[in-house]
């Protein structure tokens, strides 16, 4: 058997490698994103948001645009023959979800890069609340990949594919949602910070994200059968 | 040969193999043995199940029953055991699109756990024996098919297998190119081979036996 490291190292930056090269995703998350910061910035008509609407409004926006990526996270295995040489390496087949949930990681961290300081430009008066907001967006990335690697990987082999991940990714994500929005809430309220529940909010992200890492580190291996 | 396969015997047996898709058999009684370092061209018309068995082989499909044991390893049960001894070339290319042949060949060598020094030597060896040294840091999406499939054989044969389970290897290639290929996939001592084709005249006189498959006819081993 080949060391996991190897190939999970293999997998990651062979996928890195080709989204630096085409550019399939995350200019397509970042635009969405930007774009919906825009429709809610003339649909609510407010010049700035604090609390749980400013709470809401970025994580409603993060939540689907990381779905257009988790869309695409198979699509070059289940169209060029991927998952065939994957099944075919001497290699744990977990490592691909362990890959391909890292390789979402960094997409959301670098979307959430370019996007986070637009959004405090376009509806915050203080920024003071986004150093510690980190270990919030970090802790829900972490939820979200194991997640959407799983559902991305189950709806990939349907035609139905992009129905299928927000039909079934967003029920599934809704106690993230709940929990990253519940952490980001007091971050981001009028007057600067307060961490009211900040600790318990960033313990449910973690529960959600162990639960959900050992579903996806217990069930892959089944999904890549025939 | 691993002495773990003299032991075990043939290279590929397989009695009352049988594969449905839904209420329709794919594959429907095959029985065959094939002994190590021997050659088996399986022949039949379009949805006689050449490829539904060179997929069970290789591992990707499981069967629905019958009995199926590769390099001495039972299947499904044991295909986890076997991974990293087959290379199976496929209808499609097994490359992906935005990197180069040459990239790929690397991704290859580290999934199969290739030492880095050894896997670049192994590289550089391949893409001259298929003629694509040139070529090598091109996208793969810019290649012509026969260069694909060239590149494919390379990924093929990569991490030195023992059993090739080849389905249609030709396709695409010119005859320069069925000439290198020939060097890497072609029958050779101790090369054991598995070759779906639609061309007997080339590979029929090549082969040790040869599997006929008929859409619902018994298979017939000669």
């Amino acid at each position: 058997m080949t060391p996991s490291r190897t190939a999970f190292a293999a997998i990651l930056a062979k996928d890195l490698r080709s989204e630096l090269r085409t550019l399939q995703s995350l200019p397509a998350m970042a635009l969405f994103a930007v774009t919906t910061f825009v429709v809610f910035r003339f649909g609510l008509d407010r010049t700035s948001l604090s609390g749980s609407l400013a709470s809401g409004v970025l994580w409603a926006t993060l939540l689907f645009a990381a779905v257009l990526g988790i869309n695409r996270l198979f699509v070059s295995e289940r169209e060029e023959g991927g998952f065939d040489a994957i099944r075919l390496a001497p290699i744990d087949r977990t490592v691909l979800f362990a890959a391909k949930a890292a390789a979402l990681v960094i997409y959301l961290a670098a979307l959430e890069l370019v996007t986070v300081p637009i959004f405090a430009i376009f509806f915050l008066e203080d920024a003071a609340g986004l150093g510690p907001l980190v270990a919030v967006l970090l802790l829900a990335d972490l939820g979200l990949a194991a997640t959407g690697t799983l559902i991305s990987s189950m709806a990939v082999n349907s035609r139905a594919r992009d129905l299928l991940v927000p039909l079934v990714l967003l029920p599934l994500s809704i106690p993230l949602m709940i929990a990253a929005t519940g952490a980001t809430e007091p971050l981001l309220s009028l007057g600067g910070p307060s961490y009211d529940r900040f600790g318990t909010w960033l313990m449910v992200l973690g529960l959600y994200d162990l639960i959900f890492g050992l579903v996806g580190y217990a069930v892959f291996d089944f999904l890549l059968e025939d | 040969m691993p002495p773990a396969q003299e032991k075990a015997g043939p290279a590929i047996s397989v009695a009352g193999l049988r594969r449905d898709y839904g209420d329709r058999p794919a594959l429907d009684g095959v029985d065959l043995e094939l002994a190590a370092g021997s050659s088996l061209v399986v022949l039949g018309p379009n949805g006689a199940g050449k490829t539904t068995l060179l997929r069970i082989l290789a591992t990707l499909l499981r069967p629905s029953g019958g009995e199926v044991s590769v390099l001495g390893c039972s299947l499904p049960d044991e295909a986890w055991k076997l991974r990293g001894r087959i290379g199976y070339l496929g209808h499609e290319p097994l490359l992906y699109r935005d990197l180069s042949g040459r990239e790929n060949l690397r991704f290859g060598s580290r999934l199969y756990g290739i030492e880095r020094g050894a896997a670049e030597a192994r590289i550089e060896e391949l893409l001259r024996a298929v003629g694509m040294e040139r070529r090598a840091d091109e996208r793969v999406a810019e290649l012509s098919a026969g260069m694909r499939q060239r590149i494919s054989i390379a990924r093929c044969v990569l991490h030195e297998p023992e059993l090739l389970l080849l389905d249609e290897p030709d396709s695409n290639l010119d005859a320069e190119g069925r000439e290198l290929a020939r060097g890497l996939i072609g029958p050779g001592p101790g090369r054991t081979r598995v070759v779906v084709t639609h061309d007997p005249e080339r590979h029929e006189a090549e082969a040790d036996q040869v599997l006929r498959l008929g859409i619902g006819e018994r298979a017939v081993v000669s």
